[in-house]
This record gives structure tokens, sequence and C-alpha cells, in this order.
């Protein structure tokens, strides 16, 4: 495990679930990913794209799990290889998908359960606030994350949220 | 003298302006977007800003990974709109002020916010959906619109309170300029949603309308939430709210709220709106003077001019003090 690992292991932000932050470390990482992705903004290179996928992907520095994931359209893996959201985005386009159907295939739902969450007020943040005990309670679905200590690593939010969180924060994952 | 009177936020989701594009504005789905806007456009018809500054962030389309500036001022202009993969949007091409543009950077730079220069952008929906929006789908813009792009796509943004202070410098910059101009200055984007990961289509209308509130009244509690915060709250997107804060710093501490407008979704997105008017003081020339701003407050402002050293420009401390942001 490299230093960078072992360093992302520790970001606060690590502790929202679901969840990939395009910080600096990802985004060296997945430089290539991701100006591949900007490639497809030409018609040209689209037409490239669709005709040899693998061939294409030659063109850039891509390690082999970020090939994998392009080729296997795994668009959280490839946002965990240090993707971005609007740069993957525009593979999904070349797909001739909508936006909402690569968010649904994020969350692992069809499109249409996502539309119909997403009409439905969209995903509660109960319970999708926090891995870790401190902005969730350890209820068995969440106490995997609970064992690493983020007691010192806590946000500053208001004691009013603080204290509804306590309250109220269930697991009600979509 | 050139000066701010109102500033407008207002999200920027790409489907509305494919929804536009598209002729789908009277669908039921999207007609309740829409119609939420139907006073702003009346409200800014009224208004008639000779110019508009448009604070949004750019989506891949001028900036890939290549450059990601955290602020960058158009002085161009012209600013094309961008092909984003399917052409450009079928919008006018957005006229920018490169006089009072560049006068902004000067004095904004002078007061230590180390912006970047762009004088050769195209703009994507980030900022056309917005005037689309305040200004329906005319063959011309109204008037030049001066865009102002910050990273929110690359983790860390800027932070609020950094927005703010960077909004009251620009303040200082319109009012510095010495043309009679009313400006009008719009901060985009938000409000709660992300659109990556597992956790897509999270929604948290409860962080919104605290936010919307804090916005007309009390601006300066918002400067105070961490990126964690956002985060975690309004969605690892929602965190590009921080722009409407160089929207608030602008203005006057005291506004007017004129109107407000609510709706979730937006495709994956909870959609806000606010639009927020200076307060005219008469002088005795009748002529309107800017609310002062009370000393306390200006202390912190990032007002570091040359000529006036104050306690808060020592110490190399840079033009903005970061308050209760744990990054």
């Amino acid at each position: 495990m490299t230093a960078a690992k072992a360093n992302a292991s520790e970001k606060e932000y690590d502790d929202i679930p679901g969840t990939f932050v395009f910080d600096a470390d990802r985004s060296r990482q997945g430089y290539h990913i991701n100006m591949f992705c900007m490639s497809l903004m030409k018609a040209e290179n689209r037409k490239a794209f669709k005709e040899n996928e693998a061939s294409y992907l030659d063109r850039f520095a891509l390690t082999p799990e970020q090939r994998k994931a392009i080729l296997k359209r795994d668009y959280n893996r490839m946002l965990e290889l240090g993707g971005n959201i609007y740069f993957t985005a525009k593979l999904g386009a070349t797909d001739g998908h909508s936006f909402q159907h690569i968010a649904a295939v994020m969350t692992g739902a069809t499109q249409e359960d996502y539309a119909k969450m997403m009409l439905a007020g969209g995903r509660s943040v109960e319970g999708n606030r926090s891995k870790s005990a401190r902005h969730a309670p350890a209820k068995p679905a969440t106490r995997k994350a609970a064992g690493k200590s983020t007691a010192k690593a806590g946000v500053k939010s208001s004691p009013r949220s603080a204290a509804k969180r306590a309250k109220k924060a269930g697991s009600k994952r979509g | 003298m050139a000066r701010i009177i109102a500033g407008v936020s207002s999200s920027h989701v790409p489907a509305i302006g494919a929804a536009i594009d598209l002729k789908k504005t009277e669908e039921p789905y999207w007609k309740r977007v829409f119609s939420g806007f139907e006073k702003s456009k009346e409200w800014m018809a009224n208004a008639k800003p000779d110019i508009v500054i448009a604070v949004y962030n750019d989506h891949a389309s001028a900036f890939s990974v290549e450059l990601i500036p955290t602020f960058a001022l158009g002085c161009a202009a012209e600013f094309p709109p961008a092909d984003e993969g399917w052409g450009p949007r079928p919008v006018p091409g957005v006229k920018g002020h490169p006089a009072l543009a560049s006068h902004i950077a000067q004095s904004v730079i002078l007061d230590e916010f180390d912006l970047t220069i762009v004088n050769k952008m195209e703009v994507d929906h980030g900022l056309t959906v917005p005037l689309n929006l305040m200004f329906g789908s005319p063959a011309q813009w109204p008037c030049p619109v001066i865009p102002l792009a910050v990273n929110v796509v690359m983790y860390p943004p800027p932070t609020g309170h950094r927005c703010y202070m960077l909004g009251r410098a620009i303040r200082k910059a319109v009012r510095s300029y010495p043309e009679d101009l009313r400006v009008v200055v719009m901060g985009t984007g938000g409000m709660s949603h992300q659109i990556s990961g597992p956790r897509a289509g999270l929604i948290n209308s409860k962080f919104d309308k605290a936010y919307l509130d804090g916005l007309s009244r009390d601006p300066k509690k918002l400067t105070r939430i961490s990126h964690m915060e956002f985060m975690r709250e309004a969605g690892a997107e929602g965190i590009e709210m921080v722009m409407w804060l160089i929207m608030r710093g602008a203005l006057d501490d005291k506004v007017k709220e004129v109107y407000r407008f609510y709706t979730v979704p937006a495709s994956n997105t909870a959609v806000g709106h606010i639009i927020l008017e200076n307060i005219e003081r008469k002088t005795k020339a009748g002529r309107p003077a800017p609310v002062r701003q009370s000393p306390s407050k200006g202390r912190r402002a990032a007002a570091h001019a040359p000529s006036l050293p104050s306690p808060a420009s020592g110490g190399g401390r840079g033009g903005g003090l970061v308050v209760g942001s744990k990054r």
C-alpha cells in the first residue's frame, strides 16, 4: 500500500457513505481517465472510440484497473480510481445515456426507480450522513465503520443539527 | 459610480437547459420548475441592469483537468457557448464587458485575491441556464455579462468565507468604477444534490431552506459552514453553493428579499432561487448611497488597500480568515 493510499484512508470525508470525493489525490490518480473522457467532446474521437474501444484507450496512459473500469462502464469504480463525474458523464453521453441513467447505475437502481425516488423528494440525508458512529447511531448496518475513531475528526456543525442527527438518524439507505 | 443593485442566486441544472432547448418547458414536470421563474423574469425586465456579473462553475467544458483555476474572471469581449458533447446550446453568445472586468481584476488582485484572468473562454450550461431562467430566450442577451468561474469540481473549492470576502472585494471594485452602471450579481449552482457514487440523488430540503434563510438574513453564519458539512448535508456536489456567497458578499449587509422559489427535483437536483435587493438610501443630493458596513464587519473584510493599513492586513495572512472550516 502506498503512502498516498494510507493517507487517503484517514481523510475525514471518507466517512461520508457512497461518496468518492474528487480531491487532489484522485485528480492526480485519475488524470488520464478524465483526459480520455474529455477527448470524447470531439465527434471524431467518439467515432474512433466506438469503432474499437480497446485500441482507442491505448492512446491514454491508463492503469489496467482504470481500463477495465472504463470498458465495463463501472462508473463507481471509475470515480474510485480518480475519475470525476463531470468527465465520466461524457462517456455516458457517448453511449447515448442521459445523466439520470448514469446516476441510477451508480446507485444500483433502475432509472425508473431512481427517477421515482427523485420525484418523491430524493434520497433522504437521514441515515446517509456518515459511516461512523458520530453522525449516525451504530446500528448493525453501520457498525462496520464504527471501530474507526472519528470522534476527533468531527465536523463543526450547529448544535441544532447535531442534536437532531443524534435523535433522528436512521438507516434509511436508498 | 457603478453600483450593485441586487443579487440573484439560482441553480444551473443542465437538464433545465435541455428542457428549454427541446421545448419541453410546458410539460408538467418542467412547468413546475419554470413557473417559479416567471416572476424573476419580470423582476429582471424591470431591474434592467447594465451589467451582470455571473458567478458559476465550468463543468469540464472550458477547463479540463489540465488547468484548474480557483477563481477565473472572464475579461474577454465575447464568450461563445461551449459544445458540451451535443453541440453548443442554441443560445446567444455572451457579450462581456472587458473594461469593468479588467477593473475588477486589478482591484481584487490588489485586495489580495489572486484571480486568474481569462481572455478566451467558452461558457457552458453553468452560465447560460441561469441567464435563460432570468432573461428567457431572447435573440441577444439584453446586457453584457462578466463570467466568474469558480472551481467546485476538484476538492477543495474555495471556502464559503473566502467566497464571501471575494464578493466584498468585488463590491468595492464595482463602486470604484467611474461609469454610472447598475450591476446585478448572480450566484449559481446548487442547491442540495449529489450526482456521483452510490449516494447519488441525495436531497436535503431542510438544509436548503435554512441556507436560503441565511442568505437573506444572516449570511455570515453561512460563511462558517465547513466543506465537510456541505458535502455531508447537501451532497458531494451541493458544495457548489459556496458560489452563492460571492454574490451575497457583493451585496450590502442588510438586503431586501424580494422573491424566492424552491422545488425538488429538476433531474437530480433541488432547485433554489432567491432575489435580494440592496436597500437604497438617499443622500442629501438625492442620489442613492450604499449602506455602510459596521466597523467590526469592515475589519474582517479583505480590504487591504495599501493606503489603509489595518490590523487585519498584517502578518501576511492573506485576504480571508477561514472561520470554523475544518478541511
